[in-house]
């Protein structure tokens, strides 16, 4: 009887623990401190500016070639950064600058429209795999999908050199290969990285507006048309 | 007793989950559970009320001032009043404050956190209706040409947001498209602010009036389902819109306005029918349904159409001078009206 309550509390001798009131609790609180400084390599703040930049540098240049040759590696979802992004999507909109109908008049593609395209555009394609059930985290998607502008943001410089030999037929038509192609690279670099992050059943729901993305992009540079 | 109780306020948050808390019992069961379980609950309620009326004291003065009061608090509320006095008198006092000020640090930064963390609490809100599979979506695109003609028995409309929303998205891209080559240029804003607020206002603006003209008749459709059909409903306009902006034939036009955008209307209209009762209600809700969704249709191909032919022409831009956004002669628009004006009398 007795042992069957006892197993019925099985904590029941540990109320009678106490600590009587008259000893009072003090003693030493010592943090250990790590004998083996790791820190001491790692410290930034003591090298030169020159360094740290050039070496921010070298990670964004890094990414640059993953876009370029789209294998699936995760080097661009694992150490996201946004100074890649920032980057093409400020050369692209200075590019896009200078077109024929902002001169007199607004139409043109202005700097603050192409910023908030790209921005808001992928800020919505992140929601939009979120909520389809995407494991990617939202500044990794963010990451992605502003590094994969690179191949729009050559085609645009392309543009431009192929505008400055005059604006025919046959530029057209060379500037239509030029962003076709370039548009599909992104399209297809940007699937790469985000796919496998998406359920397997849904990866087309999650592509439709990415091709939506780069399409509107490619588009503004292919109707672009510098003044005269 | 204490038990059903129990049981009954766990069933009112599961439901008051979804339904956002619309039964007053659920929350008061629930207010009375947390009054039976722990003190801490109380103080945290008493939170906001005692601390105006002891602003001029000193902070510890107003601390322990507030420590009798939920003592008193907790006295008065708890049915073993003797046994929590004793506890919470003045020789548990200094735990009482210690545990106290760690509770307001905690709650403060509780609301820092969910505050930041609200964006995906919101992602969480909307995940269900984002819930389909390419399959669904393109049986539901087709669907949407392909009118149904039973109005006896209310028709399914699925709840869902990722088509209509990629329709809108779309919807903007073909605007965007349509006007670049029409040369349009917007005095205020930008051609892509125009053409967001475009589409997304007349999807939720419409889908708005028309759910606030159902619920005047009495028609049996929520807004999500409002917001799905019309948005599926779009499917149409961006077909016709597409291929009306780089082929130039107006006959053209009007033939996909009667049709593709014709048949899209009466899908709508079919499915707001089977839901609705009588005559008026009906003739009233449908009315307004199909003239304002082909009045859009004809309004986005002729707001932003290019009416100088080529599309070379104006990718080469400066050549031609810009067109503004006044109103224009043109002599389509007569035969138009005219076949508006016959549409209503038609249904």
């Amino acid at each position: 009887m007795a042992a069957a309550e006892e197993a019925s509390r099985p904590f029941a001798g540990l109320s009678d623990v106490s600590i009587s009131e008259d000893i009072p609790v003090e003693g030493d609180i010592s943090v250990p401190v790590g004998s083996s400084r790791r820190d001491d390599e790692f410290s930034t703040l003591d090298e030169p500016v020159k360094e740290t930049i050039l070496r921010d540098l070298r990670a964004v240049g890094n990414k640059f070639i993953h876009v370029l040759y789209p294998k699936r590696s995760s080097a661009l979802l694992r150490d996201w950064d946004l100074w890649g992004p920032l980057l093409l999507c400020v050369t692209l909109a200075l590019l896009l600058q200078g077109g024929a109908a902002d001169s007199d008049d607004q139409g043109g593609p202005q700097f603050a429209e192409v910023f908030v395209i790209v921005w808001f555009g992928s800020i919505i394609i992140t929601l939009n795999s979120k909520l389809l059930g995407g494991t990617i985290s939202f500044f990794q998607s963010l990451c992605v999908l502003g590094y994969c502008i690179m191949p729009l943001t050559v085609a645009m410089a392309v543009c431009r050199i192929v505008l400055i030999s005059g604006s025919g037929n046959v530029s057209f038509a060379v500037r239509l290969v030029v962003v076709t192609v370039s548009f599909g690279w992104s399209t297809f670099a940007s699937t790469a990285f985000l796919a496998d992050s998406q359920p397997p059943n849904r990866k087309a729901l999650v592509v439709y507006p990415v091709f939506l993305f780069y399409f509107v992009i490619g588009w503004m540079i292919l109707t672009f048309s510098p003044s005269q | 007793g204490l038990t059903t109780a129990a049981a009954a306020g766990k069933m009112s948050a599961g439901s008051g989950s979804r339904n956002t808390n619309t039964e007053p019992w659920g929350s008061f069961d629930d207010n009375l559970i947390q009054g039976g379980g722990s003190a801490v609950i109380d103080m945290e309620n008493m939170d906001d009320t005692s601390g105006s009326s002891f602003e001029d004291m000193g902070e510890m003065h107003q601390r322990m001032k507030e420590e009798e009061e939920v003592a008193a608090e907790a006295a008065a509320t708890e049915d073993d009043s003797a046994e929590d006095g004793e506890f919470l008198g003045m020789k548990g006092l200094k735990g009482q404050l210690g545990r106290q000020v760690a509770d307001e640090v905690w709650q403060a930064g509780k609301r820092q956190a969910s505050r930041a963390f609200n964006l995906y609490a919101n992602i969480d809100i909307l995940r269900p209706y984002f819930d389909v599979e390419p399959v669904q979506v393109r049986n539901r695109l087709i669907e949407s040409m392909i009118p149904v003609r039973m109005i006896n028995f209310p028709q399914k409309i699925a709840g869902e947001l990722y088509g209509p929303l990629m329709l809108v998205f779309t919807l903007v891209a073909i605007l965007l498209h349509g006007m670049k080559t029409s040369g349009t240029v917007i005095r205020e804003g930008t051609l892509m602010g125009t053409a967001i607020g475009t589409c997304f206002g007349y999807w939720l603006g419409v889908s708005s009036f028309i759910y606030f003209l159902a619920y005047l008749v009495n028609a049996q459709i929520t807004m999500l389902q409002m917001l799905s059909l019309l948005g599926y409903g779009l499917f149409g306009h961006c077909a016709v819109l597409l291929i009306t902006y780089n082929i130039h034939f107006h006959f053209l036009f009007y033939v996909l306005w009667l049709l593709v955008g014709g048949l899209s209307t009466l899908r709508m209209v079919a499915a707001l029918l089977s839901r609705t009762v009588g005559q008026t209600p009906r003739l009233l809700l449908c009315g307004t349904l199909s003239l304002l969704h082909m009045l859009f249709l004809l309004y986005l191909h002729f707001a932003y159409h290019k009416i100088v032919e080529g599309l070379l022409d104006s990718l080469e831009g400066p050549n031609l001078a810009p067109m503004q956004r006044v109103a224009r002669d043109v002599p389509e628009l007569n035969t138009t009206l005219r076949i508006l004006g016959a549409l209503p009398r038609a249904q």
